[in-house]
C-alpha cells in the first residue's frame, strides 16, 4: 500500500489553483457532498464531446460506433471497479434515481400483479402485499428513506427501522425487525452524517435468514474504500459519480443479474425495449431495460476516467489515507472545549465523515467563520434529519476528507473552530 | 474582514439576548416555518387586537442570524398594524437584495442585517421570522391589500 502524495494529487485538480475568500487557499472538506474533479476526468469528458460525440446505441455511422464503444467501455470499467460484470451495471442520473428505480420496480410489479399484467419471470419478490415490510435504519440519508416511505404509502407495506446505539452504530441487538414479512432491507454502507461503516455481513446474514433482498447505499463507501459486491453478498448497491471524482449527472445501480432480470422497468421509452407494437411492448434485458432515452455517455466516460484515477492510487491506499486523516481529525477535535462528535468517537469501522456540534454555537455560524478562512464544510442536517433527532441535535457541522486533503487541512479545521469560538465569545 | 459586516455587535447582542421570545397562550393564527437546509425552525403566533393591530409571539431555534432577526422582528412589528409589518418585510427583502438602502425608521436594528446580503446562503436565515410573521398574519385574516377579514382569499396564499 502506497502513501498518497497529496501535493502531486492536488496538482491534478484545477480547482486548487484558485483561492477563495480573502485570498485564502481552499481547504475543501466537503467531499461527502461532492468531490472535486481532476483534469483527467475533465479531459476525458471534453475529449468525448470534441472527438466522438454521438447518440449511443443509435446510428450506423462511425461516431455512433465510437460513442457506443466509449460508453460501454466505461460501463465495463466501472463495473470492474466494484468487482461486477458490465451487464449488471445500470447507469442512472444519480444515486437517488437508482434507489427510486428499485422502489418503482416494486411499485410497478405490485400494480401490474394486481391487474394480472405481464411481469418478468421471478418478479414475485417485487410484489408487495399489505403488511409486507421494508426495513431501513435510523441513520439513512433521506434518499434511502423517503422512497421507501412513499412505496409503503402506495402499497400498504410497513416501514420498519433499525435503531442506533448511543455511540452511533446500528443497534442489531434486537433482530426481531427481521421478519418473515421483510421483503427488502435497505441500509447505508457508510453513514454520510455519522461516518459509521456498517457491518454488511451481519445484515446480509439476517436478511438471508428471512429471505429478504438487501440494498446497500454505497454513496459514501465506493469512493472511499475497496468495495467488492460479490464479497459483500448484497443484492443491489447504488452510488454516484460525482462523489468519486467523476462528473455530476451520473449514478450507478448494480444488481445481481438474477435479481435485475426479474425487475419490471422504471422509466420507459426508447432504448429499453425489445419490440414495440401499438398494442404492447416487450422489454430489453438489463441493463438496457432500465436506461430509457439517450444516455449520459460523456459523463460515463468521465466517471470511467475517475475510476482509472482511483485505481492508479489504489483504493486500499485511499482508505488508509482517509483513515489517517480521520484519526487526526478525531484527535484534534477531541481537545476542543464544548465539542461533541456526532457519530463514533474512535476510528474503528468508520469513514472520514466527521460531524460535530459546539456548545453555544450554531453549525451555520461555525461554517461561516470557517468559510472566511477558506475552509469549506457542510452544515445542517445533511439529508439525515432522523439521525440528527436521534442524537438530539438540530444540525451539525460536518467535515469530510478525501485524497486531496492532508494533515494541514486537519490543522486548519481545528484552528478554524477555535477562531469561531473566539469570534462568538464561547 | 467581511465577517464583522454580517455579525455586527448588535446582531450578536440580539442573538444572545433575544427580545420577546416565548409563545403567547392565546392566538388567532400560528405557523411553523423551517429552513430545511440548515434545520432552523420558528413558530410564530399572531393575535388581532380590537384596534386592528397584531401582537406577535414566537419561539425559535437556529443560527445567530435567524435568531437575531426574530428578535428584531419582534421589536419592530409587534403591536403594529399589518401594513406597517408588511412594509417592513418588503423593505427587509429589498435591503437583502441590495436594491434599497437600509432605512432605520422601518427596520430599527434590522439595518444591521444589511451585511447578510453579501452571503446569499444566509438570506433565508434573515428572512425566516419575518416571512413566518407574514404567513401567520395572512392566516389570521389579513391580506396583502386589505386588513379586513377576508379569510377565503388569504387561505390561498
Amino acid at each position: 500500500m502506497a502513501t498518497l502524495d497529496v501535493a502531486a494529487i492536488k496538482a491534478d485538480f484545477p480547482i486548487f489553483k484558485r483561492t477563495v475568500r480573502n485570498d485564502h487557499r481552499l481547504v475543501y472538506l466537503d467531499s461527502g457532498a461532492t468531490s472535486q474533479k481532476p483534469f483527467q476526468v475533465l479531459d476525458a469528458e471534453r475529449n468525448f464531446y470534441e472527438n466522438h460525440n454521438a447518440a449511443v446505441h443509435r446510428g450506423a455511422h462511425l461516431l455512433a460506433e465510437e460513442a457506443t464503444d466509449a460508453f460501454e467501455h466505461a460501463r465495463s470499467n466501472i463495473a470492474s471497479f466494484i468487482g461486477a460484470n458490465a451487464d449488471d451495471l445500470v447507469f442512472t442520473k444519480n444515486a437517488t434515481e437508482a434507489i427510486n428505480l428499485i422502489a418503482y420496480s416494486f411499485l410497478n410489479a405490485t400494480l401490474k400483479s394486481l391487474r394480472g399484467a405481464d411481469l418478468p419471470p421471478g418478479s414475485e419478490r417485487f410484489v408487495l402485499a399489505e403488511g409486507d415490510e421494508i426495513l431501513v435504519s435510523e441513520m439513512e440519508h433521506h434518499a434511502n428513506l423517503v422512497p421507501w416511505q412513499e412505496l409503503c404509502e402506495k402499497t400498504g407495506a410497513v416501514l420498519r427501522w433499525i435503531g442506533l446505539t448511543e455511540e452511533g452504530r446500528l443497534d442489531l441487538s434486537d433482530t426481531s425487525f427481521f421478519s418473515e414479512r421483510t421483503k427488502l432491507v435497505a441500509v447505508t454502507h457508510q453513514s454520510n452524517l455519522l461516518g459509521t461503516v456498517n457491518d454488511v455481513t451481519a445484515i446480509v446474514k439476517l436478511a438471508e435468514s428471512v429471505g429478504a433482498l438487501v440494498f446497500l447505499d454505497a454513496c459514501q463507501s465506493v469512493p472511499h474504500m475497496p468495495v467488492d459486491v460479490v464479497a459483500l453478498g448484497v443484492d443491489f448497491i447504488a452510488w454516484s459519480g460525482h462523489k468519486m471524482l467523476g462528473p455530476l449527472g451520473i449514478g450507478c445501480l448494480w444488481g445481481k443479474s438474477e435479481v435485475l432480470s426479474t425487475m419490471p422497468p422504471f422509466i420507459s421509452g426508447g432504448s429499453m425495449i425489445e419490440s414495440v407494437s401499438m398494442e404492447r411492448t416487450t422489454f430489453a434485458a438489463p441493463p438496457k431495460r432500465f436506461e430509457a432515452g439517450v444516455p449520459m455517455a460523456a459523463q460515463a466516460v468521465g466517471m470511467s476516467a475517475a475510476v482509472d484515477y482511483l485505481n492508479d492510487l489504489g483504493m486500499a491506499s485511499v482508505a488508509q489515507h482517509e483513515h489517517m486523516l480521520t484519526e487526526a481529525a478525531l484527535a484534534g477535535l477531541a481537545g476542543i472545549p464544548g465539542i461533541r462528535i456526532i457519530g463514533p468517537e474512535n476510528s474503528i469501522d468508520r469513514g472520514s465523515a466527521v460531524s460535530f456540534v459546539l456548545e453555544g454555537l450554531h453549525p451555520h455560524d461555525v461554517g461561516q467563520v470557517l468559510d472566511e478562512s477558506g475552509i469549506a464544510v457542510r452544515v445542517g442536517q445533511h439529508c439525515a434529519k432522523p439521525a440528527c433527532l436521534r442524537y438530539g441535535v438540530q444540525a451539525t457541522t460536518r467535515a469530510t476528507f478525501y485524497i486531496y486533503n492532508d494533515l494541514d487541512d486537519v490543522d486548519a479545521l481545528v484552528a478554524g473552530i477555535y477562531s469561531a469560538k473566539k469570534f462568538f465569545g464561547v | 474582514m467581511k465577517l464583522e459586516n454580517m455579525y455586527q455587535e448588535i446582531i450578536l447582542d440580539h442573538y444572545k439576548h433575544p427580545h420577546g421570545k416565548g409563545l403567547a397562550e392565546n392566538f388567532d393564527a400560528e405557523v411553523h416555518h423551517v429552513n430545511p437546509t440548515c434545520g432552523d425552525e420558528i413558530t410564530v403566533r399572531v393575535t388581532r387586537s380590537e384596534d386592528g393591530k397584531l401582537s406577535v409571539s414566537y419561539d425559535s431555534m437556529g443560527c445567530s442570524i435567524s435568531q437575531a432577526s426574530a428578535s428584531i422582528m419582534y421589536d419592530q412589528i409587534n403591536d403594529h398594524d399589518f401594513e406597517f409589518g408588511e412594509a417592513a418585510v418588503d423593505h427587509l427583502i429589498a435591503m437583502l437584495q441590495r436594491s434599497v438602502d437600509a432605512d432605520e425608521d422601518i427596520l430599527g436594528d434590522g439595518i444591521a442585517l444589511a451585511g447578510v446580503a453579501q452571503y446569499p446562503a444566509r438570506v433565508k436565515c434573515a428572512l425566516l421570522a419575518w416571512m413566518a410573521w407574514k404567513d401567520a398574519a395572512i392566516q389570521a385574516g389579513f391580506s396583502n391589500s386589505t386588513s379586513v377579514n377576508d379569510s377565503d382569499e388569504s387561505n390561498k396564499e
